[in-house]
C-alpha cells in the first residue's frame, strides 16, 4: 500500500480547501465578480510559493521520494484547445461554484449535489473523448 | 483547537495549496485533478466505446486514491471542522445576490437556490447541475487542465498553455457570474 500517502494528502488537502472557504459557490461567485481578494489571494499566493518549488525541482535542489529529479509535466499545446476548453470549464465553474477537486470534497458536504456535478463532469469528460480527434487543437 | 475551528485566511491557504502540490510532486506524480474524470469514465467501461478511454485505469491508483482522500476530507470537514459556514461577502456581493432573490447569503458554503434537496429535485435545479458539471469534464480535458493543473501547477511552473487556459477560466467564469447567473435566477 505504497500509494496510501496519496490518500492522506487527498484528506489533508480536502480540509485546506474546506477550510479556506475554497470549495463555496459564493467564493468563486465574488471571485468572478472581482469582489473579494480572497480567492486571488489563494490562487496567486499558492502559484507564487509554487513558482520557488518550481525553481528548486528545476535546480534539483528538490528531488522526489526516489531521489530522481522532478519533471512537471509539459502541457498539451494549442491556442483553441486551451481558450476554448478553458471558457468551457469557466461556465461550469461560475454556474456551480465547482471545479474539479472541490467537486470531490463536496460530496463530503452536499453528496446529492455533488454527484449530479460528477455525473455531469463524466459525461463531459467522455464526450470530449469521443471528439478528441475532431476538435481544433 | 481554536485555530482549527476558525476559517483559515488565504494567506494560510495559499501556502497549503503549494506544499500539498509540493508533495504530491515529492511522491513522484504530477499534482492535478481533472484527469480523473477520465480515470473514472474508464473505469465505467467507456474503452468499450471510445479508443481514446483504453488506458490501464491501475496506473493511476495513486490518484484514485487521492480523490478518496478528498471525499473523506470533505467529509470530515463537514461534520467535525467547521462549526459555522458563515462566510464573510463583500455587501455589494450580498445586495446583489438578494437582489436575484437569493436568501440566506453567505450563512453557508452552498446556497440552497442551487444546493438544496428541493432545488436538486427540480428539472430546472437538476438541468443547472448536470449541465454545468458536463461543461467542467468537457473543458478541463479540452484544455488539458484544471484550477490545480493549470492555475497552480501550469502557471507556476511557467507554461504558456496554462496562461491561456486561466484566461479562457476567466472568460467563462465572468460570463457564468456577470450574464448567466443573472439569467438563470
Amino acid at each position: 500500500m505504497k500509494n496510501i500517502k496519496f490518500l492522506l494528502l487527498g484528506i489533508f488537502f480536502a480540509i485546506v480547501l474546506s477550510k479556506t472557504q475554497a470549495i463555496s459557490w459564493y467564493r468563486f461567485y465574488e471571485m468572478f465578480r472581482f469582489e473579494s481578494f480572497h480567492m486571488f489571494g489563494i490562487i496567486g499566493g499558492a502559484v507564487v510559493i509554487s513558482m520557488v518549488f518550481m525553481q528548486l525541482f528545476k535546480s534539483g535542489k528538490i528531488r522526489d521520494i526516489k531521489g530522481n529529479k522532478i519533471y512537471p509535466e509539459q502541457k498539451k499545446k494549442g491556442f483553441y484547445r486551451t481558450l476554448i476548453g478553458g471558457t468551457f470549464f469557466g461556465l461550469g465553474w461560475g454556474i456551480s461554484g465547482a471545479c474539479a477537486a472541490p467537486i470531490f470534497v463536496i460530496l463530503g458536504f452536499k453528496f446529492l449535489p455533488a454527484l449530479i456535478l460528477l455525473i455531469g463532469a463524466l459525461l463531459g469528460a467522455f464526450i470530449y473523448g469521443l471528439l478528441s480527434k475532431k476538435l481544433p487543437n | 483547537m481554536d485555530f482549527i475551528l476558525q476559517p483559515w485566511a488565504w494567506y494560510i491557504g495559499g501556502p497549503l495549496i503549494a506544499i500539498s502540490l509540493l508533495l504530491y510532486f515529492y511522491f513522484g506524480k504530477n499534482f492535478g485533478a481533472s484527469t480523473n474524470f477520465e480515470t473514472l469514465c474508464t473505469m465505467a467501461g467507456a474503452g468499450k466505446i471510445s479508443d481514446y478511454f483504453k488506458t490501464d485505469w491501475k496506473e493511476r491508483s495513486f490518484a484514485l486514491l487521492f480523490v478518496i482522500g478528498l471525499i473523506i476530507g470533505g467529509y470530515i470537514s463537514s461534520i467535525y471542522l467547521i462549526p459555522e459556514q458563515t462566510i464573510d461577502l463583500n455587501p455589494n456581493t450580498v445586495q446583489e445576490l438578494s437582489n436575484l432573490g437569493f436568501s440566506n447569503i453567505g450563512n453557508q458554503y452552498f446556497p440552497d437556490e442551487i444546493f438544496s434537496d428541493e432545488v436538486v429535485f427540480s428539472l430546472k435545479g437538476f438541468l443547472i447541475l448536470l449541465v454545468s458539471g458536463v461543461f467542467i469534464g468537457f473543458g478541463t480535458r479540452y484544455a488539458g487542465g484544471c484550477t490545480s493543473g493549470h492555475a497552480i501547477t501550469g502557471l507556476s511552473s511557467l507554461q504558456l498553455p496554462s496562461l491561456l487556459a486561466v484566461i479562457g477560466f476567466f472568460i467563462g467564469g465572468i460570463i457564468a457570474a456577470w450574464f448567466l447567473i443573472p439569467i438563470l435566477f
